[in-house]
């Protein structure tokens, strides 16, 4: 199933499928780690059109609303079950 | 001689590396952007010398951003490239790795925090890495000098690979790749650290945790620094300061020019280091017994704040807010700065993305954001007229901090964009890197701060003397007594603060101003234009242009600002009533009026995708 950034829960893991903003909006992303194929995982976001954090190897990524909505992410169904909130 | 240029992602310990090359001092913090501008530095190895040039953070050599390009043009005219990679995120590192290696220089990849990488679970085969990528590489962790011998041994063997280019997705493929040969994660259990870390970014716990530190920040400084500076008066300047100056003074026969100028004007018979205007009197006790104490607790409050990395997480809990006013989180770190000193907060705002939200932060910070030595003279000068005085002065500032970004984002075209930051791990900060990085900013402000302190009470003691303030009291009466409600005189204030803010405060006090007047004229001074220092910078940053918008937005804003507060203060409502209310009405205003420009980006995606 593909979601938007916003709408992963934390602590759900999924794959980057795409990246919808244009081309300079793909390379900052691209650049910084969140990357098409790259596996990523929820931390949290701030309610009310706040930013969302997310995981991706070893480091964590603040990334705006206006930009996480553009974040497409392939989850996993059975991934439902993990610890979230 | 031979130019060697360290390039890698931000925050992966390049300053830190430098500085244990070269020897040099630069500023060091966690968090991504401390380095906006490249530094120079010498290495002398046994057989050469060479220039290092401590390239700002970038992910790739392809910028997006203006500090960015800067490291991308510095990959160019060097002789060898020093990539400093963090062991902990190699993937998102060889990514950079990868563009360096097809540019025409020799490289050497320095594997930094390899220590923590181990912590974290990531095992590296260094030289499996070496092979695959055809450069040396030396594991370093840079804090405490492990392997930067090595580092230099080996920069004769550099290679110049000249790689054939990649497509953007070609290379994560094959940096993908790459790391699977090369990294092992073994899976381990979360630190107390990385618990608190997730829980500072949780808003639930977030938004606590950011009230609770700024909270103390504001606390501690304003309390130890007041502490600090009434034992320096009492003991040091009136018990030990003060008798040798009046000796001076008798030996000058108590008048005449160079006394004046020396000693000032001596009250009742005696010296008032806040009153006598001289360059040993108030010079020295503005700098030295107000504003040294507050600003070294400031500075040792931010140092933690910057090293432990805490920063970026207070930027993700104010972004939704920073939106309202046309700015994102991260502009969040050009104001915390910005109350030590408005200098590096401008230079930090180079890390913001579009001109537009650097015009609009640039301008909020240099209105609003006092700096730590103009704040500790309202502190100790508006607060003898009460708390709420002083809250009034903070109220004011916080008012048009607002309200200006509202209306700036409303009229100026285009949007601010979302940020995308890297938050970095939490760290204890080192109490040998906080000494350091407390000393250069100590010594930077003496510094820099002296000949404008001492030369601004010169320069006012000449003005008086020969008699332009009572010249240009008179011509701008209209506006500094009518409007403002202050003396003709004070307009000398308005002069003296383009040198020094906190000279400008303490000048308000020979005034013999009542509360509210003494209120007005703290606000307008904080606002009304920036010193020359800021100045200078911030014509550098944003342009000529974009200035003198900044500054007319400034000049207007400052006297409006006076003019209101003339109207209402103490005549209409009283000052903690005023207090509360602009604080109140600047957050409905927020609320109800605020991310006008929001909607523009979602709509300009829209249009991009």
């Amino acid at each position: 199933m593909v979601v938007t950034l916003v709408e992963m829960k934390p602590g759900q893991s999924g794959i980057i499928s795409a990246l919808e903003g244009g081309a300079g909006f793909e390379a900052k992303l691209s650049h910084i780690g969140l990357h098409k194929g790259k596996k990523i995982k929820k931390v949290s976001s701030v309610f009310s059109r706040g930013p969302v954090t997310v995981s991706v190897d070893n480091f964590q990524v603040a990334v705006g609303y206006g930009k996480a909505i553009r974040i497409k992410v392939e989850v996993n169904n059975i991934e439902k079950n993990s610890p979230g909130r | 001689m031979r130019k060697i240029v360290l390039v890698g992602n931000p925050n992966v310990g390049k300053s830190v590396v430098f500085s244990n090359l070269t020897g040099s001092k630069v500023m060091i913090s966690n968090y991504a952007g401390t380095t906006v501008e490249f530094t120079q530095g010498k290495l002398n190895t046994e057989h050469e010398s060479f220039e290092v040039l401590d390239a700002p953070g970038t992910y790739s050599l392809t910028p997006t951003s203006k500090v960015e390009e800067v490291a991308s043009s510095l990959v160019d005219r060097a002789d060898i490239v020093i990539n400093v990679v963090d062991a902990t995120n190699l993937e998102r590192n060889l990514f950079l790795t990868t563009e360096v290696l097809e540019r025409s220089v020799p490289v050497i990849v320095a594997l930094n925090m390899i220590d923590e990488a181990g912590h974290k679970g990531v095992k590296i085969d260094v030289e499996e890495l070496e092979s695959l990528l055809g450069v040396p590489v030396i594991p370093t962790v840079a804090v405490s000098g492990e392997g930067l011998k090595d580092l230099v041994d080996a920069l004769p063997l550099a290679v110049n690979r000249k790689a054939a280019p990649l497509e953007i997705s070609d290379r994560w493929s094959y940096v993908g790749k790459l790391v699977g040969e090369v990294q092992e994660v073994v899976h381990r259990h979360h630190s107390w650290l990385e618990t608190l870390q997730d829980a500072s970014l949780k808003p639930l716990t977030g938004i606590p945790i950011a009230a609770v530190v700024l909270f103390l920040a504001f606390q501690f400084v304003i309390g130890i620094g007041e502490f600090v500076a009434e034992f320096l008066e009492e003991y040091i300047f009136e018990g030990l300061y003060e008798p040798l100056l009046i000796y001076l003074s008798r030996l000058m026969g108590e008048s005449g020019f160079l006394h004046d100028i020396l000693i000032g004007r001596l009250i009742d018979g005696e010296i008032e280091f806040e009153e006598s205007l001289g360059v040993l009197t108030t010079g020295v006790f503005v700098e030295l017994g107000i504003v040294l104490p507050f600003l070294t607790v400031f500075y040792l409050v931010l140092g933690f704040l910057e090293d432990s990395g805490y920063l970026p997480r207070l930027a993700v809990m104010v972004d939704r807010s920073m939106h309202r006013l046309g700015l994102h989180g991260y502009s969040i770190i050009p104001m915390v700065l910005g109350f030590g000193c408005n200098v590096p907060a401008a230079l930090a705002a180079r890390n913001l993305d579009s001109r537009r939200e650097r015009f609009i932060a640039c301008t909020l910070m240099a209105v609003a954001v006092p700096c730590m030595a103009q704040l500790a003279l309202i502190v100790g000068l508006v607060g003898r007229f009460g708390a709420a005085y002083l809250a009034v002065v903070f109220a004011s500032l916080f008012f048009i901090w607002v309200v200006l970004g509202l209306i700036i984002d409303r009229v100026m075209p285009g949007y601010t964009p979302s940020m995308v930051i890297e938050i970095p791990p939490y760290r204890l900060p080192s109490l040998k890197a906080q000494g350091k990085k407390l000393g250069m900013r100590i010594k930077g402000f003496l510094i820099h701060a002296t000949p404008y302190i001492l030369g601004g009470i010169l320069v006012v003691n000449i003005l008086y003397t020969v008699g332009i303030i009572d010249y240009l009291g008179i011509l701008f009466a209209p506006v500094i007594e009518g409007m403002l409600g202050l003396p003709g005189e004070a307009v000398s204030t308005l002069l003296i603060g383009f040198l020094r803010k906190d000279v400008a405060v303490a000048m308000l006090v020979p005034l013999g101003l009542d509360a509210r007047q003494f209120v007005i004229g703290a606000v307008v001074l904080a606002a009304y234009f920036p010193c020359a220092a800021t100045f200078t910078v911030l014509v550098k940053e944003m342009g000529v242009r974009d200035m003198v918008k900044s500054a007319l937005i400034m000049i207007a804003t400052a006297f409006s600002a006076g003019f209101i507060l003339n109207l209402l203060l103490d005549t209409i409502i009283p000052a903690a009533f005023l207090a509360i209310g602009l604080v109140s009405s600047a957050i409905i205003l927020a609320l109800a009026l605020g991310s006008t420009s929001d909607r523009r980006e979602l709509k300009d995606y829209d249009s991009a995708a």
